[in-house]
């Protein structure tokens, strides 16, 4: 059993405050992603979990056990390095065996363990070889070869595959999601690449200054952002927003349009929609078409509401042209509301 | 210009001045050392291996080598260790360590010749601590230790610097990230060092010593000033054969032998400390 709690974790860098107050827990087995922009401190926190950074307050728990004070190798731990780290001095399996020889195992245990994991990662073939001969990708397949061979109860990863190429990518997102799987560890995975949180994570903690804004599944994350933040960043194209303002009980003014919407009692909302809930319709929001982007699987179409751009993914046979008037409907149950001074969600 | 030509025209300056200045006194000294009346032979070879110094002055190079520069190679490694964990001040301390590589070698021996000598800082220091009645003369044949000692010191004191700046460009040159695993894989810190340091940095251990080995072997001027005939030198020899002996081509003789066992040490530390293929950072 492998929970991590992490308790009021704070970290600041001279006066610059990296982490503000972190609170989260992940389940045992889990697979949660830290995804945020650059700079936001999804590896300050992943190197705090490893112990290669203090916490300035807070604390760290795995399985139940207080392990803040503890040095990095004592917390049941292995990591994969952004730039892998496979050292280039030692053969790929003296790499992959390292953390065992460190442990001072029986040499056939390391050799067993080892060829294990190698068969795991398909990197059987390259066991006497350095770092110096292998690709990228092979590199990488090391560096989690090395952390599995720990069968730690935790691995942690920062973002292992943002050196490789789209393609090998993509291979290696559905081959590490499965490895780790059956491995049956908990797993943090640092990105800030949102197609592979979404299509990784059990859980997804969106990061921001700092700051952990929302925490929940890739659905609901996509489906239900809990602050604008969340809904601006996740999707792409992101969510549109237009304001909105009160028109009787739980009646919103959208462009010219009255909506359903909340019966919150305040000045004004925003509306929120994602770009692929919108269709053409008799009546609703009037927008004119700026841009027309064909991208085969469906049409991209950037249009102006009163000021606002406004983008909509339409089907790719609907002919549209730029200068063009649409009518467009929103989906009423994938309609959202922002509270434009707090920026949460308004149910 | 022809892209393939263009490095070897820029090299080119560079190569005429190290044929003119080195390679052509080179071959005058290699003409002097295997030439005599009867043309080419090995005569001088002959007549300066059979002289009764030659042995000696053999010996006590190496010995002297092999007493100084594995000291100074462990000393180097640690105040490059200490220098590369600093956070502050870490270039102040590295200038002042550096100090004694702003010193000739001559006056190197001089300042440790004052330290030694018979109304030096030693004596009047054991003679204020009274362990010594009156002053003791250590530097003469009675005392060989003493003299081996002092060269020792004071060239250790005199040449770490050189190493010490060495191993401190490679150890800066060793990326962080490869101790973070260590530390997370569970490598303590000596095995750090012994698994991760000595491995990486084996390209600068294998200039610092190539250099040091090579210095230690043309070591001259800190054994005469604290030495003088006491202890000879191959390189001691050298110079009395071409100054006070007025042969020439035996002083030859002897730096084409001081040359070769230079280039015989550099193969074998460039052999020990290789880095296989597909290995380096
Ligand atoms: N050792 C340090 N000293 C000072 N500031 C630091 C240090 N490490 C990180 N920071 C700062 O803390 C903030 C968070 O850094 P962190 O490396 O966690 O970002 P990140 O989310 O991992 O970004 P990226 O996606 O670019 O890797 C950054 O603004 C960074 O400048
Ligand atoms: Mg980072």
């Amino acid at each position: 059993m492998a929970e991590i709690q992490i308790k009021n974790v704070a970290k600041s860098f001279g006066a610059y405050q990296a982490l503000n107050n972190i609170n989260l827990t992940i389940a045992d087995q889990e697979f949660m992603v830290l995804l945020g922009a650059s700079g936001c401190g999804k590896s300050t926190l992943l190197r705090i979990i490893a112990g290669l950074e203090t916490a300035t307050s807070g604390e760290v728990w795995i399985g139940g056990k207080r392990i803040d004070h503890l040095s990095p190798k004592d917390r049941g731990i292995a990591m994969v390095f952004q730039n892998y780290a496979v050292f280039p001095h030692l053969t790929v399996f003296e790499n992959i065996g390292f953390g065992l020889r460190m442990q001072k195992r029986p040499n056939d245990e390391v050799k067993r363990r080892v060829e294990r994991v190698a068969g795991l990662m398909h990197i059987e073939m390259l066991l006497k070889r350095y770092s110096g001969e292998l690709s990228g990708g092979q590199r990488q397949r090391v560096a989690v070869a090395r952390a599995l061979a720990m069968e730690p109860d935790v691995i942690l990863m920062d973002e292992p595959l943002s050196n490789l190429d789209a393609l090998l990518r993509m291979e290696m997102r559905a081959e590490l999601k499965g490895v780790l799987a059956e491995s049956k560890t908990t797993a943090i995975y640092v990105t800030h690449d949102q197609v592979e949180a979404m299509s990784m994570a059990d859980r997804i903690s969106v990061m921001h200054q700092g700051n952990i804004v929302q925490a929940a599944s890739p659905i609901e994350v996509y489906r239900n952002p809990s602050a604008r933040f969340v809904a601006s960043f996740i999707g792409n194209p992101p969510m549109n927003f237009l304001p909105a303002t009160p028109a009787g009980a739980g009646k919103w003014q959208v462009a010219g349009q009255t909506l359903d919407g909340p019966k919150a009692d305040k000045p004004g909302l925003h509306f929120a929609i994602r770009p692929e809930d919108m269709q053409q319709a008799e009546s609703g929001l009037v927008a004119t078409a700026k841009i027309v982007e064909p991208l085969g699987a469906h049409l991209l179409v950037t249009c102006q509401i009163d000021e606002a751009l406004f983008r909509v993914i339409l089907d790719s046979d609907t002919v549209v042209k730029p200068g063009q008037t649409l009518t467009l409907a929103p989906q009423a149950d994938r309609v959202r509301w922002f509270d434009p001074d707090t920026t949460l969600a308004v149910a | 210009m022809n892209a393939r030509v263009l490095p070897y025209v820029l090299i080119l300056p560079v190569t005429l001045f190290l044929g003119l200045f080195f390679l052509y006194p080179f071959v005058l000294v290699a003409k002097q050392a295997f030439g005599s009346q009867e043309g080419w032979s090995l005569e001088n070879f002959r007549e300066v291996v059979d002289y009764w110094k030659f042995p000696i002055s053999l010996r006590n190079t190496l010995l002297l080598a092999a007493a100084v520069v594995p000291v100074q190679l462990a000393l180097a490694l640690l105040m490059a260790t200490m220098v590369s964990k600093m956070q502050k001040g870490r270039d102040l301390i590295l200038y002042i360590w550096t100090i004694p590589l702003g010193i000739s070698d001559l006056a190197a021996g001089i300042i440790w010749l004052a330290i030694f000598e018979q109304s030096g800082f030693l004596n009047s220091m054991l003679n204020g601590l009274g362990v010594i009645d009156k002053p003791v003369n250590f530097l003469t044949y009675q005392h060989p230790g003493v003299v081996f000692l002092a060269i020792a010191l004071a060239e250790i004191w005199r040449a770490t610097a050189i190493m010490l700046v060495i191993l401190v460009a490679g150890i800066g040159l060793i990326p962080k990230e490869y101790y973070e695993a260590a530390d997370v894989f569970g490598a303590s810190k000596w095995k750090q060092f012994t698994r991760i340091t000595l491995p990486m940095l084996r390209p600068s251990l294998q200039t610092a010593l190539v250099l040091r080995v090579i210095l230690a072997f043309e070591i001259f001027a800190v054994v005469a000033a604290l030495g003088g005939t006491l202890f000879p030198v191959l390189m001691g020899e050298t110079y009395a054969y071409q100054f006070d002996l007025l042969n020439s081509g035996a002083a030859a003789a002897m730096a084409l032998i001081i040359l070769g066992i230079s280039i015989g040490f550099t193969l074998i530390i460039l052999r020990i400390l290789r880095v296989p293929k597909g290995a380096s950072i």
